[in-house]
């Protein structure tokens, strides 16, 4: 289900209440990089009697990347909103401690939006290996 | 690397079977599998903590250059520590592993020192206790 950003934690708090899916399992970021608005959160939520899954997802544009945080209520988004915001910049409004969780905490941007390039060191042959970069050189 | 230790692959034929736990009493690094940007300060670290003579492996593609993993997280082993013998493979099997293992051991018998310091551009490196002398100085 596609709810608006600013509604999040009443519409978790009434699925919990009123429905019965009392996890939430995992919080997901996503990227929907050429249609806008372009970052999303989903909440998967667990209905653990009737072994029902529901995702929440919303989706919130670069420019203004703000969510409120669910952490409040559900305390397992503590670690999950700190990928997100990792991952690709999604900044939770309310989180306790909102700082990076994957990579290391200087780092600057966000690796798994879509225009982050992969990365990574050319491949090392016997050709290159006096011309790349090492402890050495 | 387990299996380098039992009984096929044996080192304990050498002597060698005595893995330690603390880098302190360690004369060889083995650094098997990828390294991520915010572990490589840690793993530098342990190498800085061993006593001369040190050796260090780079066990597994992952370690040598990126392997199967080329991407933004992970750094190769060659560029924040000195490593001395590569061992590719993904895993290498445990000949493999006793290969390099034994063709470092014919560079050690080769050239005990082996130009350590003019290689690494280490040169007044060593540690000097108050009152003795620098070695070989």
């Amino acid at each position: 289900m596609e709810i608006a950003p600013a509604t999040v934690r009443g519409v978790l708090a009434s699925l919990r209440a009123d429905h019965g899916y009392r996890a939430l399992m995992s919080v997901h970021g996503v990227d929907y990089y050429p249609q806008e608005p372009r970052l999303g959160v989903h909440y998967e939520l667990l209905d653990m009697e009737r072994v029902d899954r529901l995702t929440v997802k919303l989706r919130v544009p670069l420019a203004e990347p703000s969510v409120e945080s669910v952490t409040p209520d559900w305390p397992t988004a503590d670690h999950q909103e700190r990928e997100v915001y990792d991952m690709f910049g999604v900044i939770f409004e309310g989180h306790p401690d909102l700082r990076r969780i994957l990579m290391p905490e200087d780092y600057e941007g966000h690796p798994q939006r879509r225009d982050f390039p992969i990365g990574g060191e050319p491949v090392l042959f016997t050709h290159n290996d006096a011309t790349s970069p090492g402890w050495t050189r | 690397m387990m299996s380098v230790v039992a009984a096929r692959v044996d080192i304990a034929r050498f002597g060698w079977e005595a893995f330690r736990a603390s880098p302190r009493q360690a004369d060889l690094l083995i650094l098997s599998g990828r390294v991520s940007i915010k572990m490589a300060p840690v793993v530098r670290r342990i190498y800085d903590q061993m006593l001369e003579p040190k050796w260090a492996i780079a066990m597994g593609a992952c370690s040598s250059s990126m392997g199967v993993f080329n991407n933004y997280a992970i750094v190769p082993a060659d560029k924040f520590m000195p490593i001395d013998v590569h061992v590719p493979g993904c895993p290498p099997r445990p000949e493999a592993l006793m290969h390099g293992i034994l063709k470092l051991r014919k560079m050690i018998q080769d050239d005990p020192d082996m130009g350590w310091r003019e290689r690494y551009d280490a040169e007044g490196t060593e540690e000097v206790l108050e009152g003795a002398e620098p070695a070989g100085a």
